[in-house]
C-alpha cells in the first residue's frame, strides 16, 4: 500500500466501495439474519432442519452443482470453439450465448418446459423413458440454461489473449494435441474457468423464475430452496423464510469461498510448489 | 542434419508470402535469411518446422522428403520472438518438457535439464518462473528447451528482437560461441544486418517472398547481387546515373565505361566507406564542399556536395576526420573507390 499508485485516489475509492457494498449488500443481509433472531431456538432449528427443507436444501445445492459442472465442460468447449474457429454464423451464436441473461426467466421457464414436456425434445426422450419435465433432470436443465454464459463470458477472452506460438511451441517439442492442451492451455484457462463455474453455480443456487415451471415443485422431490422461502412468505411465516435464507446465505458464501481458494490454487500450486 | 528445399510456395488467401524458394543448408551450418519485415522470412522458417504447409514445393531432411510428416517428427527446434515459455512451469519444467511428452523418466529429464541449463550459462536458475527472468535469460531458456530433445535443427525466428541493442550484440556473440560449440544446423530469420553478417557461414537476403542473393556475408556486402540486396545491406549512396560515350556519369563523378547504349538509365550504388575524401586534390580530384558533418563514434559521416543537385555521403574515420581537419564548408576532394551498377530494362 506504500507504492505510489498511477491513479491516484485510492482513499476516496476504497472509501466509496465500502459505503457501496455496506448498502447494496451488507445491510440488506445483515435485516435478515436480524429478522431469524426473532425465532427461539428450537423453532428456528424447526423451520430450517424439517426433512422437508433438507431434501430442499439437497436440490438446490445437487442440481446446482451439477448444473455449474455440465456448464464447466460445455463452456470451456463453446468458449474454445467461438475462439479459434472461423465459420459463418459465427457473430450471431456468440450473440446467442447471452440470452440466457437477457431472457426473463420466467419465459426461459415456459419455453423450457413446453420443450420438455409436450415437445418434440420430451416426447422423444420420454419414449427413450427419460423423463425431464418434472423431474430432477428438469431442474438441471433449466439451472445449465441460465448459467450457460458465465463460463464462456469468462474463458473466452483468456483464450483470445493465448500466444499461439506457445501451443506451436509445445508442438514443436513433441507434444500431441491433446498433451499440448493438458499440458500448457488448460492450465492457463482454469482460474478463469473455476470463477465462471462458481458464477454459474451461484446463479443457480438463487435462480427462481425459470425452474418452477419445469420442476413440477413436488415437496421432498422437486421443491428448491428459493420455492420454499416464497412459500413460506406467502403464507406469512417471515421468520421461517429468513430462516432457510439465512442458512442458505451462509451455505453458498461457504462454498462460494471454497472454489475461490480452489482457483486460487490451481492458479499457483505449481508456482509455489516449483518455487521451493 | 541437412536441409533441401525446392521450389517452396506459400499463399495466404491471394497474398503469395514465398515464392518459389530453394535453398540448400548442409550439417553444422549456420544460415540466416535476411531481409525486411514481411519479405516471407518467419514462414518460410515455419514451413521447414511443418507450422504451415506449402502450397507446392518440396522439402528434405537428409534427402527425405518430409513435406507432408507431422510438426512432432520433425525433429526440429524452434525459437519464437517472444520466447513463448509456459508461464505456469518452473524453468526446468520448461526445458524439460520435449522430454516429458515423450515419456522420459523424471530424473532422467531433470538431469538433462539441468545440463543444458548449464549450457546456457544459467545454472541454479531452475526452480525460478519464467516471469522472474530478463528478456535475455528467457530468450536463453527457450533456446535450452529446443535443445533439450536432441532435435537435428535449430530454427530460430528473430530470437533477439525483442530485446535492446545492446543485449543483441552480446547474445549475438555467446550464439556464435553455442554454435561453434554444439555444432548444429542452425537457420536464423532476422531483419537486422549485422546479425546476420556476424553469426552466418551463408546468408540468404529474401525480398517479397523470394530470395534476391545467397552468399557468404562478406560477399552480400561486397558484391550485391541485386539493387535490393545493395540498398538494403549495408549504408549506400543510391544515385541514377546515365551513359554517355560508354561511361557512365552522375554529375562531376565517372563510374567506368560499360558496354551499353548512350542515354541508358543505370542506377549507382556505393557505400559512404568506399568514398576516400581527401583535403588536397590528388588520387582524388572531384571537387566538392562539406555541407554537415555527423559524429558517430569512430566515424564521422560527411555529407558532400559536388555541385548544385550531387551530394554524396562520405564516412571517414574519426582520426583522419581531425588530422585532415574537416569541418563544414570546407573544400575537398573525392573519390568513390568502389561502385555497383544495376542497369534497368527501360532506357530514358
Ligand atoms: N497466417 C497468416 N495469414 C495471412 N497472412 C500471413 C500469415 N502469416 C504471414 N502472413 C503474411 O505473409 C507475409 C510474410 O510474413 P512473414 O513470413 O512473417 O514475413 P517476415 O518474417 O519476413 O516478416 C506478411 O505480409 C504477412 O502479413
Amino acid at each position: 500500500m506504500k507504492d505510489k499508485s498511477v491513479i491516484p485516489g485510492f482513499g476516496p475509492t476504497l472509501g466509496f466501495t465500502i459505503f457501496y457494498l455496506s448498502i447494496l449488500v451488507v445491510l440488506p443481509l445483515s435485516m435478515l439474519i436480524l429478522k431469524t433472531t426473532s425465532l427461539t431456538w428450537p423453532a428456528f432449528w424447526e423451520a430450517v432442519a424439517s426433512p422437508r427443507v433438507l431434501a430442499a436444501y439437497r436440490l438446490s445445492f445437487g442440481a446446482s452443482l451439477a448444473a455449474a459442472s455440465i456448464n464447466l465442460v460445455f463452456g470451456l468447449l463453446v468458449a474454445w470453439v467461438l475462439v479459434r474457429y472461423p465459420f459463418p454464423g459465427k457473430g450471431f451464436i456468440d450473440m446467442l450465448i447471452d440470452l440466457p441473461f437477457a431472457l426473463p426467466t420466467a419465459v426461459a421457464g415456459i419455453a423450457l418446459t413446453t420443450a420438455f414436456s409436450s415437445g418434440p425434445i420430451g416426447r422423444t426422450l420420454e419414449s427413450m423413458g427419460i423423463n425431464v419435465a418434472f423431474t430432477p433432470l428438469g431442474i438441471i436443465v433449466a439451472l445449465t440454461f441460465i448459467g450457460l454464459p458465465f463460463v464462456v463470458r469468462t474463458v473466452q477472452p483468456v483464450l483470445k489473449d493465448l500466444d499461439r506460438d506457445v501451443e506451436e511451441a509445445a508442438i514443436c517439442l513433441g507434444a500431441n494435441r491433446w498433451q499440448t492442451f493438458i499440458n500448457v492451455i488448460l492450465p492457463v484457462l482454469l482460474p478463469a474457468a473455476f470463477s465462471g463455474f462458481a458464477m454459474a453455480f451461484a446463479r443457480a443456487l438463487g435462480e427462481y423464475g425459470s425452474v418452477v415451471f419445469i420442476a413440477g415443485n413436488l415437496p421432498m422431490k422437486t421443491e428448491i430452496t428459493p420455492l420454499l422461502i416464497i412459500t413460506k412468505l406467502e403464507q406469512y411465516d417471515y421468520a421461517g423464510a429468513t430462516a432457510i435464507a439465512t442458512v442458505m446465505l451462509f451455505s453458498s458464501f461457504a462454498v462460494l469461498f471454497l472454489i475461490n481458494r480452489l482457483s486460487w490454487w490451481a492458479h499457483t500450486q505449481r508456482s509455489s510448489k516449483e518455487a521451493l | 542434419m541437412n536441409i533441401k528445399i525446392e521450389h517452396l510456395r506459400k499463399n495466404f488467401s491471394d497474398f503469395t508470402a514465398v515464392n518459389d524458394v530453394s535453398f540448400t543448408v548442409s550439417e553444422s551450418e549456420f544460415v540466416t535469411l535476411l531481409g525486411p519485415s514481411g519479405s516471407g522470412k518467419s514462414t518460410v522458417l515455419r514451413l521447414i518446422a511443418g507450422l504451415e504447409s506449402p502450397d507446392s514445393g518440396i522439402i528434405e531432411v537428409n534427402g527425405e522428403d518430409v513435406t507432408r510428416i507431422p510438426v512432432q517428427e520433425r525433429k526440429v527446434g524452434f525459437v519464437f520472438q517472444h520466447y513463448a515459455l509456459f508461464r505456469h512451469m518452473s524453468i526446468l519444467d520448461n526445458i524439460a518438457f520435449g522430454l516429458k511428452v515423450r515419456g522420459v523418466k523424471r530424473s532422467v529429464r531433470e538431469a538433462k535439464a539441468k545440463e543444458l541449463l548449464h549450457l546456457v550459462g544459467l545454472s541454479g536458475l531452475d526452480r525460478r518462473m519464467p516471469t522472474q527472468l530478463s528478456g535475455g535469460q528467457r530468450q536463453r531458456v527457450a533456446l535450452a528447451r529446443a535443445l533439450a530433445p536432441e532435435p537435428g535443427l535449430l530454427l530460430l525466428d528473430e530470437p533477439f528482437g525483442a530485446l535492446d541493442a545492446r543485449l543483441r550484440k552480446e547474445l549475438r556473440s555467446w550464439l556464435k560461441k553455442l554454435h561453434e560449440r554444439i555444432k548444429l544446423t542452425t537457420l536464423l530469420v532476422t531483419h537486422d544486418q549485422e546479425e546476420a553478417l556476424e553469426l552466418s557461414d551463408k546468408v540468404l537476403v529474401m525480398n517479397q517472398g523470394r530470395i534476391e542473393q545467397e552468399a557468404a556475408p562478406q560477399a552480400i556486402f561486397d558484391k550485391p547481387a541485386t539493387e535490393f540486396v545493395a540498398a538494403f545491406v549495408g549504408e549506400t549512396n543510391r544515385v541514377e546515373a546515365i551513359v554517355q560515350d560508354g561511361e557512365v556519369y552522375w554529375g562531376p563523378l565517372r563510374f567506368g565505361s560499360y558496354y551499353v547504349p548512350d542515354g541508358s538509365k543505370v542506377t549507382v550504388h556505393f557505400r559512404p566507406n568506399d568514398v576516400y575524401v581527401a583535403s588536397q586534390p590528388g588520387e582524388a580530384h572531384t571537387a566538392g564542399v562539406i555541407r554537415s558533418i555527423l559524429f558517430l563514434g569512430a566515424t564521422e559521416s560527411l555529407e558532400i556536395e559536388l555541385d548544385k543537385g550531387h551530394t554524396i555521403t562520405a564516412h571517414v574515420p574519426t582520426g583522419v576526420a581531425a588530422q585532415s581537419g574537416f569541418h563544414l564548408g570546407k573544400e575537398v576532394y573525392v573519390s568513390v573507390t568502389r561502385s555497383h551498377i544495376f542497369f534497368s530494362l527501360g532506357s530514358a
